[in-house]
């Protein structure tokens, strides 16, 4: 004889970096429902946007979210750029790759180690960290901040990175990628990662591209969206590929991620080695007017910045819409008919950005 | 499927050195353009109120009748915006954090002491005057 309870899970739980609710509806051990909330870090950084001059409002961008900050700042910035008709030169472009991709490495080495940890693998979340914080040195260093950068300006970047030190760059991205295969070996074939993952929260190709699922998320699926085949920043000039899997599970999306690594070290070599020298930056010539819509990959999904000016020194109106929004229909589906044990591993496997979400 | 996957990293670390630092004993990692916090030179700076415009955090406050410049710094982000827009550079980016605080010390407040040059004696290579006239 089994009865329905409701277990509430979270905002505060171990495995939660940021705070989101779920009610589970459990029969037994499985959840029959999970019933999301969000709500609680809003900071109402959109609306800042009429406060603070245009050029001011990339800093604010950029605190959208602490892992990807410098892509909050460039999808912003691409969008302004529309705006004010400002071509941004092309080292400037290049630059911005770069920076990205390092974003995205660090962003998903410290998945990496938090799913680790949410498997109860300690020893592998360390050693992720370990791996992090030699990419947040490299963003020290040529940027000023470890995880906000504050690189981006509407018509280019702030600094440049002197060619020695990409050359420096780009020989000590041998080591770390050795150091990556290693870990990756583990998170690939590792039996005890594999039994804890391998079927556990399932998300067919059609749920995933019906619900809206976005980045890693979709990729675990089969759905190969990559919104850097767009050809944004200079996307277009460096040949890479998407990664997809397509079993669906946990651990597909752990091995988009993993494999996502060495994708991001292949663009930055790439990017290092055909980087023009030039300007970095183009000042604007007028104020933004006009509206648009400016999208970029984040390591989560696709990252969507909408701002609109009336040619004055102040936007009108900036918005924001967050990969980890689009991927929380898809979470409760994935939810449905797990066991309750699994569901830490389940919400992490979407990474979740509860701050950027909300912001 | 394998297992000891992590046995070689786990040898690894065993056997190097820890991988981070001991923190006061040894000094924190920074490089030369590490943002740690913002500080005036009140001998230069001309109350421009610039640093004050575009401070996206609202952090700083410029007194031009009472000659003062003022930073929050539990409001300030170190974004480096106002040592970016500042005509005279007289704010510069330290790479040393500010202390941390046991209580809101409030705002720290610093006099400025620039005085504007006698015209007559035009002092050559002042850029400050330029600017401020």
């Amino acid at each position: 004889m089994s009865r329905r309870i409701v277990v509430p899970f979270g905002p505060q739980h171990p495995v939660l970096p940021e705070p989101i609710h779920l009610d589970l509806v459990l029969k037994d051990e499985h959840v029959e429902e999970a019933l999301p909330s969000i709500g609680y870090v809003h900071r109402g950084l959109e609306t800042l946007v009429v406060k603070r001059e245009y050029p001011e409002y990339v800093y604010i961008a950029e605190r959208t979210c602490g892992i990807c900050s410098f892509i909050h700042g460039m999808t912003y910035c691409q969008g302004v750029e529309q705006l004010v008709d400002c071509t941004v030169p092309e080292r400037a472009l290049f630059l911005r790759t770069i920076w990205s991709e390092y974003s995205r490495l660090h962003s998903h080495l410290l998945w990496l180690g938090l799913f680790a940890d949410a498997l109860g693998f300690e020893n592998l979340f360390m050693a992720s960290w370990r791996l992090r914080e030699s990419v947040l040195d490299v963003l020290e260093e040529t940027t000023g901040g470890r995880v906000i950068q504050g690189s981006c300006k509407v018509g280019g970047v702030r600094r440049d990175i002197p060619g020695e030190t990409l050359d420096r760059m780009r020989s000590d991205l041998t080591a770390f990628e050795r150091r990556a295969r290693d870990l990756a070996e583990v998170f690939l074939h590792d039996e005890s990662i594999a039994s804890r993952t391998r079927g556990v929260g399932v998300l067919s190709r059609e749920d995933a591209y019906e619900l809206g699922a976005a980045g890693p998320t979709a990729r675990g699926s089969g759905v190969g969206i990559d919104l850097r085949k767009t050809g944004y920043a200079a996307y277009g000039r460096l040949s890479f590929k998407p990664v997809v899997e397509t079993a669906g599970d946990c651990h597909a999306r752990c091995a988009v991620r993993v494999r996502e690594l060495f994708t991001s070290i292949e663009i930055i070599r790439e990017a290092i080695a055909k980087i023009p020298d030039g300007p970095i930056e183009e000042k604007p010539k007028k104020n933004p007017e006009g509206d648009y819509f400016s999208r970029a990959e984040q390591p989560r999904g696709e990252l969507v910045h909408y701002v609109k000016g009336d040619g004055s020194r102040h936007l009108v109106r900036s918005r924001i819409r967050t990969p980890t929004l689009t991927n929380l229909p898809a979470l409760v589906r994935m939810l449905k008919g797990c066991n309750l044990a699994d569901v830490p591993v389940i919400v992490l496997s979407i990474d979740p950005c509860i701050g950027c979400a909300e912001r | 499927m394998a297992f000891f996957e992590m046995a070689k990293t786990a040898i690894i670390t065993v056997l190097k050195r820890p991988a981070t630092r001991r923190y006061p004993a040894v000094a924190a990692k920074k490089t030369a353009l590490s943002r740690g916090k913002v500080t005036v030179d009140p001998s230069r700076c001309i109350s421009c109120g610039m640093c004050m415009k575009k401070c996206p955090a609202g952090a700083i406050c410029v007194r031009k009748d009472e000659k003062t410049w003022s930073i929050d710094r539990l409001k300030c982000v170190v974004c480096n915006c106002c040592v970016d827009v500042c005509p005279v550079h007289c704010l510069t980016m330290e790479t040393d954090y500010s202390p941390c605080m046991r209580q809101h010390q409030g705002i720290e407040v610093i006099t400025i002491t620039y005085v504007k040059p006698e015209r007559p004696k035009k002092p050559v290579g002042e850029p400050e005057e330029k600017t401020q006239a």
